[in-house]
């Protein structure tokens, strides 16, 4: 396909993260990618710039994208080229210097400019502000500021909205009396209420800002240096430096002369279109659904729909509009604002929290049981809590003290910003804190990326949060979300659910007719397994297996070890066994001269380093069926002596074990199940570590657990609900089994599940039935069970040609003639 | 890789394409040279060395599509056509000019 070319106008946060989302879908497959931006730099986080003001970053540490990333990518990028003229007839635009670019797609992310109040004798004659006198925007504006607060005293700050606390913050830093005047009563009164701003300004007095509030300023007073500002109540105020920060208005003035429908912004459609084909806009410079936008999440959404938009032509996907919500330290003070900061009518529920001396107040704005808005203002414990029942506008809990309070014994999570660089955060491949994030720092900005790129998290996962939080540290944040982390695999954009109904819609039934149907004919090797586990879990007996698609395991019903032999494990049902068939184990470990014979954990006999070829054999001779323990499915139930011999047992867990392992032998799932069963609540057979577990109670009972674990994670199961008998743990132990089919993304385990959904939700679906699924569920794992095959037969008729073979042989030597 | 078919030149046959099952790799042992064959689902075939640059892992048990092949011991991806590593540092494959002979045989060519 003739490769298009897709033009942004604009390299700023939101310019930049759009080609971030663009990559991320593989959009350089599709377009042939070029960016303008004003600034002679990269690309930089804006809002740490007041940080850089501040001395707490090098202006070094702010660059997101550096100009090597854009060359790495193969954006062509115009650094310091202003885009004067868009011809949208002819699809070309004007650069300063000369060049002009037709485009088949342009975006523009113009983004904003300060808004300068009216005020006497700010301007030089050619029109630029006065020495002295400052707008808080671009790099070369911090870079100027610094410099020039080095040799003055004292600084006004005109603006008590959130960037003039932030200045006012930067200079204070650098030493400076700062004096900071505001028109309105309170500071950032946008986003605050008279409480909260209350408390915020106290804050800043204790800092040493001196306030200045319903203050207008009406003139800049001195001629050849600033001397002092003016207000229109005529009293006045000196000091030798200004710093205007009253706000932003959106740059508007190319769209507009390019024809462009434009309000107080570019006005976008909900698919981010402008009013002329094959032109977009996002940011700060648009407006959408008479909104304007000056926030960093917003423009997230807005990138993300857009890259979708423009690398998809079948996406529906749409752009909303934004849910405000912000966190941000200001002046120091954490805070976190959300929403509506007051209440509507009367029937608006407000819960606060106030405690001045501390610094901290907390409001929530409660409609119809929902949040509509927060204010959180000197403690950020609850705000990832809070800022998530917003943004998915989920029922809060009855008791709202819950979302301003940590509970008690709650532990606190290690700060992760605090280890050292050598601290080793992937055990499995051995990657340090400081190699992920110099990968970060070098654009492995989202986490697929950055695992790709450095391994972490890619053995057992179990460190995958860490990497997590550190990404999110290290990109301040911003880390970029990519889509394909919710696909079920890799190769096919679609979750789970989605991948599913698509399956059963499309009735498709091998691994490459879902390549062909779904994935537009292209094969990806990493998503072979994962889909063919996932449409033997769909269609049981009526899969179409190819056997390509299968991990070797899989294909050879062993497990491959280092030197490429693999290992025997046949099933010993609930780990009871018998001298003949210990005696027939032997005598092919004695036969084959097994280098290994090992008790395995889940009490079985492990047969290790048998060649390939020899596999069918050893199975004939072993006569026993297979234990599954090389795949991701059922492998084996563990138990305890139970009432048979042992003198505290209450429940038979041997015949419960031996019935579940029976009954469930070989389900194939997400990821491998170990099961457990415990006669008496001693658990010796470690029944609540298992992915499901049983343990019985005095009184005939058993406790069904769901959801342990004890390998790279460890966790406590969970009890899914307490029965009478054996047919039940069997009954809940399968609709489980079949949920956690239907629903684990793959090779995630049941813990992961349980966690992920919560063990009340589970409940209500598994034993109270409220979604109405449980007989569909227990129908289809009892298909499952009806569909076993014990593949060690395959010893007898080998499926594949040369399917044991460990090296085949030439048939002839020829010589070209 | 194809084959140029130069007089004097030594291949080996080894066999018809079918000895393959479709999508996955074999392992030949040729004298003393282990190959791992791949036959894609597009009947194209490739050559590689049979063990992997970072631990000697089987190839020929790996899962191969989309041109690559994945490692069966600790999933390292390599390019079938030049044997170059993928999302990885590991030393490149050997790789070797193999074809598919108008009668559907595999051909080999195991010279340098």
């Amino acid at each position: 396909m003739q490769k298009q070319r897709l033009v942004v106008i604009g390299n700023g946060m939101a310019g930049a993260r759009l080609l971030e989302e663009v990559l991320a879908r593989r959009g350089k497959d599709r377009y042939e990618i070029v960016a303008f931006g004003d600034e002679p730099y990269g690309n930089y986080n804006r809002i740490l710039l007041s940080s850089v003001l501040a001395g707490s970053h090098d202006p070094k540490d702010i660059f997101i994208n550096p100009l090597s990333w854009y060359e790495e990518n193969g954006i062509k990028l115009y650094a310091g080229n202003h885009i004067h003229t868009i011809d949208h007839t002819t699809q070309l635009v004007y650069a300063s210097d000369g060049t002009v670019m037709p485009y088949d797609k342009l975006v523009i992310a113009t983004g904003s400019s300060p808004y300068i109040p009216n005020m006497k004798n700010l301007y030089t004659e050619a029109g630029k502000l006065r020495h002295g006198v400052f707008a808080f925007r671009t790099m070369d504006d911090c870079d100027a500021m610094i410099n020039h607060s080095d040799r003055v005293r004292k600084a006004v700050v005109i603006g008590g909205g959130l960037l003039g606390l932030e200045a006012a913050r930067g200079l204070l830093n650098r030493g400076l009396e700062v004096h900071l005047v505001h028109v309105a009563k309170h500071l950032m009164n946008v986003q605050l209420d008279g409480a909260a701003s209350k408390i915020l300004r106290s804050s800043l007095v204790e800092m040493g800002v001196h306030l200045h509030l319903q203050k207008r300023a009406a003139a800049v007073l001195g001629d050849e240096q600033i001397e002092g500002l003016a207000f229109e109540d005529g009293s006045t105020l000196d000091c030798e430096m200004i710093v205007i920060s009253t706000g932003i208005r959106p740059n508007i003035g190319l769209a507009q002369r390019a024809g462009i429908e434009v309000d107080r912004g570019i006005i976008v459609k909900d698919d981010l279109s402008c009013s002329v084909p094959a032109i977009y806009a996002l940011g700060e410079c648009t407006q959408h659904r008479g909104k304007t936008y000056g926030l960093v999440a917003p423009i997230w959404e807005q990138a993300q729909c857009l890259a979708e938009r423009l690398t998809n032509d079948q996406a529906q996907t749409i752009y909303e509009g934004s849910r405000e919500s912000t966190k941000l330290k200001v002046a120091g003070v954490e805070l976190a604002v959300m929403g509506e900061k007051d209440e509507v009518d009367d029937d608006d529920e407000v819960v606060v929290y106030s405690e001045p001396v501390r610094g901290v107040y907390k409001k929530l704005v409660v409609r119809e049981g929902r949040l509509v808005g927060a204010i959180l203002l000197g403690d950020d414990a609850m705000t990832p809590r809070v800022r998530q029942l917003f943004d998915r506008g989920e029922a809060l809990p009855e008791n709202r003290a819950e979302l301003l309070f940590p509970l008690s014994g709650e532990s606190k999570t290690l700060d992760i910003a605090d280890m050292p660089d050598d601290a080793q955060i992937c055990n499995c491949n051995g990657v340090s804190k400081g190699k992920i994030v110099s990968a970060v720092k070098g654009g492995k900005r989202s986490l697929k990326m950055l695992c790709d790129a450095t391994r972490a998290g890619t053995g057992c996962g179990s460190c995958m949060l860490q990497v997590k939080a550190l990404l999110d540290f290290a990109t301040g944040g911003q880390a970029v979300d990519d889509p394909s982390i919710h696909y079920y695999v890799p190769g096919v954009p679609l979750t789970k659910p989605e991948l599913i109904k698509a399956i059963k819609e499309q009735n498709l039934r091998s691994v490459s007719a879902v390549f062909r149907v779904l994935a537009a004919g292209k094969e990806d090797v990493g998503s072979k397994a994962g889909l063919s586990s996932l449409l033997k879990t769909i269609w049981g007996k009526n899969y179409e297996d190819e056997r390509d698609a299968r991990f070797i395991n899989d294909r050879v019903h062993a497990n491959i070890q280092k030197d490429a032999t693999f290992s025997v494990v046949p099933r010993i049902y609930g780990g009871v066994t018998s001298a003949q068939e210990l005696r027939r184990i032997a005598d092919v470990a004695e036969k084959y001269s097994v280098p290994m014979v090992k008790i395995t954990g889940g009490q079985r006999i492990d047969l290790v380093g048998i060649t390939k070829e020899k596999l069918p054999e050893v199975w004939k001779d072993l006569g026993i069926p297979s234990g599954h323990a090389y795949t991701k499915s059922f492998r084996t139930c563990k138990t305890c002596l139970g009432t048979e011999f042992c003198r505290y047992g209450v429940g038979d867990s041997t015949a419960l074990g031996i019935k579940i392992e029976k009954r469930y032998q070989g389900i194939e799932s997400p990821h491998k199940m170990k099961l457990g069963v415990s006669g008496c609540p001693r658990n010796c057979a470690e029944a609540t570590i298992k992915d499901i577990g049983a343990v019985a109670i005095e009184g005939g009972k058993w406790e069904i657990y769901i959801g342990g674990a004890a390998g790279a994670s460890v966790r406590k199961a969970d009890v899914l609900c307490t029965v009478d008998t054996h047919e039940e743990v069997l009954l809940y132990t399968g609709r489980f089994m079949q949920y956690y089919r239907e629903h684990a993304k793959y090779l995630e385990r049941s813990y992961g599940l349980v966690e992920r959904l919560g063990i009340e939700r589970l409940r209500q679906i598994l034993v109270e039935d409220t979604e109405g699924i449980c007989e569909q569920l227990d129908h289809a794992i009892q298909a499952a069970v009806d569909a076993y095959v014990d593949p060690w037969q395959e010893a007898v008729i080998p499926v594949t040609s040369a399917q044991f073979e460990n090296a085949l042989q030439p048939v002839a030597k020829v010589v070209v003639s | 890789m194809s084959i140029m078919m130069t007089p004097g030149r030594v291949l080996y046959n080894l066999g018809p394409i079918t000895r393959l099952p479709l999508g996955e790799g074999r392992s030949f042992l040729i004298g003393d040279t282990s190959v791992a064959i791949y036959r894609m689902r597009n009947n194209e075939v490739f050559a590689t060395q049979a063990s992997c640059t970072h631990r000697s892992g089987p190839l020929a048990d790996g899962i191969v599509g989309d041109g690559k092949v994945v490692c069966p011991l600790h999933a390292f991806k390599f390019n079938l056509a030049d044997g170059e590593p993928v999302g990885n540092t590991c030393a490149a494959l050997k790789t070797y000019p193999v074809s598919i002979s108008p009668t559907g045989d595999i051909l080999l060519d195991l010279a340098e």
